[in-house]
């Protein structure tokens, strides 16, 4: 998701020249008045996606994350906006120029997945049976029995909803977007999900962008996660985009020149002689790492860092 | 020996009724219910109407409007050749008007409850809305559906005052059993009001009964 030249990123004037149409790429230009609880603003969001790569959506709530997630899907309308995927035209609001007819693709057309913050699964229907309806009429049915084996819900294949955990809902509702095998992935945050549930989470969304060949954009404000699965990430500040780039480059403000880093959340800081002892969660294991008391001062349980290390001493950076 | 005629004509009405309800209703209520607009204000108002209006009023503008030597009775008469006065269609009408808000209320509050992402995910699978409507939304309304049904059909068998209006009393035609409660009275013969009263009475209880059964069960049972 290199910046191309003469690509806009953030600017929605009328002279906005249109994308050179590239095959195996996502544009999406977008602008629209946001109403916030701290009132009025404007999100102007421009930036292209490769085929295949995962992009995270990272800001404070209010931002404008899942609006970007629901314009791509058609789900709302922008003020003015364009985006093409591969060679097809989703949305031309006819603002850019060269002038054109305004086109604008319903949501039913569009090759998409949509995972919604609080799943949407149809409360009548067992899990088999929500894949089943996503199946389009002439689609291959094996791959519903791929995705249940895949997000190891076999098992639980015939239970309703309201039966399963919140992680297995979750599974379910991945499941059920990719059935229609789309070319876009778009995973908003769920609402209600422990660490250990993004955690499970975060494998299947990887095993399924591989297996499918997707292209994803994942709405988190998680950094582990971001870390972990993207290739690149957005930062959204007030409809804007702040920065973008790969996760590291974006989050740690000084490069590190170290032979590992790792990142996790501080989980137990006790003092131990003249320094402190502090346990940091990463992944499914617990580091434990030195610090001094002047190191230890700015940091807390429950706070994100990433841990990196050079030759001998391991240091302790905040995320957050 | 009792009529029967009259109770068989309530039944005829009602049923009749009720499925034409159950077709104008679905689609009015997911109209009414797709996206708030002040105006629609409007419409909502007028589909309650029936309940707050005597049934007298309703009945006398009915009779008025059906009139075959003025306005829309006379169009009906001249270009369809259809008499809704005095007539079982004109019944028909009246009372599809008449309950139109028992079964579009419980309809309008069923759509507003479900959670708007259902609709919007079976967009994301591709799905046209009248799939949706049938496969997604319709199921999950399974007790607005029923209450909607049986409130239209126990409010049909009730009626009185626009039937009478509307439709008079011919028997066969027009004297539904709420009006030959009445004309037997008016007769002083209270036995055969008896019959059609213990009737009704037995009919809507039992109506009312299994509603309560159905809806017991459907809430035990996970959805």
């Amino acid at each position: 998701m290199n910046a191309t030249p003469g690509f806009p990123h953030s600017q929605a004037t009328p002279s906005l020249l249109r994308p050179q149409a590239a095959p195996g790429f996502l544009y999406f230009q977008a602008t629209k008045t946001l109403h916030t609880a701290s009132g009025r603003q404007l999100l102007d969001v421009g930036f292209q996606l490769k085929k295949g790569s995962l992009l995270a959506l990272y800001g404070p709530s209010g931002a404008g994350k899942t609006t970007i997630l629901r314009i791509l899907a058609g789900l709302t309308d922008a003020d003015t906006g364009y985006i093409k995927m591969n060679d097809e035209t989703w949305l031309d609001t006819g603002h850019l120029s060269p002038p054109s007819r305004p086109t604008r693709l319903p949501t039913q057309s569009r090759s998409i997945g949509f995972v919604f913050q609080d799943f949407a699964l149809f409360p009548h229907l067992t899990v088999r049976q929500q894949l089943e309806f996503a199946l389009p009429k002439k689609a291959d049915r094996q791959v519903i029995d791929e995705l249940l084996e895949m997000m190891e819900l076999q098992e639980l294949q015939h239970r309703k909803p309201t039966l399963l955990s919140g992680g297995q809902q979750q599974r379910t509702a991945l499941a059920r977007a990719i059935a229609r095998r789309p070319a876009l992935l778009l995973l908003d945050e769920p609402l209600s999900a422990g660490d250990d549930m993004r955690l499970q989470l975060q494998d299947f969304v990887r095993k399924a962008h591989r297996f499918y060949e997707l292209t994803t954009i994942l709405v988190s404000h998680y950094l582990p996660e971001i870390f972990r699965l993207s290739d690149e990430v957005i930062v959204l500040e007030n409809g804007k985009i702040q920065k973008q780039g790969p996760a590291p480059q974006v989050f740690l403000e000084e490069k590190i020149s170290s032979k590992f880093r790792t990142t996790g959340e501080i989980v137990d800081i006790q003092p131990a002689d003249i320094v402190y002892v502090v346990s940091i969660l990463s992944g499914n294991s617990i580091v434990k790492v030195i610090a001094t008391a002047t190191e230890r001062t700015g940091l807390h349980v429950g706070q994100k860092v990433m841990i990196a290390s050079k030759a001998f001493n391991p240091i302790i950076l905040p995320m957050t | 020996m009792i009529d029967w005629q009259p109770l068989w004509l309530s039944l005829r009405l009602a049923l009749l009724t009720t499925a034409i309800l159950l077709l104008l209703g679905i689609p009015l209520a997911w109209w009414l219910a797709a996206r708030r607009r002040a105006w629609k204000a409007l419409v909502e108002a007028t589909v309650s109407l029936p309940m707050v209006l005597p049934p007298s009023v309703l009945g006398f503008y009915l009779l008025l409007a059906f009139n075959p030597s003025t306005g829309l009775g006379r169009l009906l008469d001249h270009w369809l050749n259809i008499r809704l006065v005095f007539t079982f269609p004109g019944l028909v009408v009246a009372s599809v008007i008449y309950s139109l808000p028992f079964m579009v209320n419980p309809l309008l509050a069923g759509f507003r409850h479900l959670p708007p992402d259902l609709h919007e995910a079976s967009r994301t699978l591709g799905k046209s809305d009248w799939t949706t409507l049938i496969h997604i939304l319709l199921p999950n309304l399974r007790a607005a559906l029923i209450t909607g049904a049986v409130l239209s059909f126990a409010h049909t068998i009730g009626e009185f005052g626009v039937v009478m209006m509307i439709g008079g009393s011919i028997p066969g035609v027009t004297r539904v059993a709420s009006v030959a409660i009445y004309d037997e009275v008016q007769s002083t013969h209270y036995p055969e009001a008896n019959h059609y009263a213990l009737a009704l009475l037995a009919l809507s209880f039992s109506i009312l009964l299994l509603v309560y059964l159905i809806n017991h069960r459907h809430n035990r049972s996970p959805l």
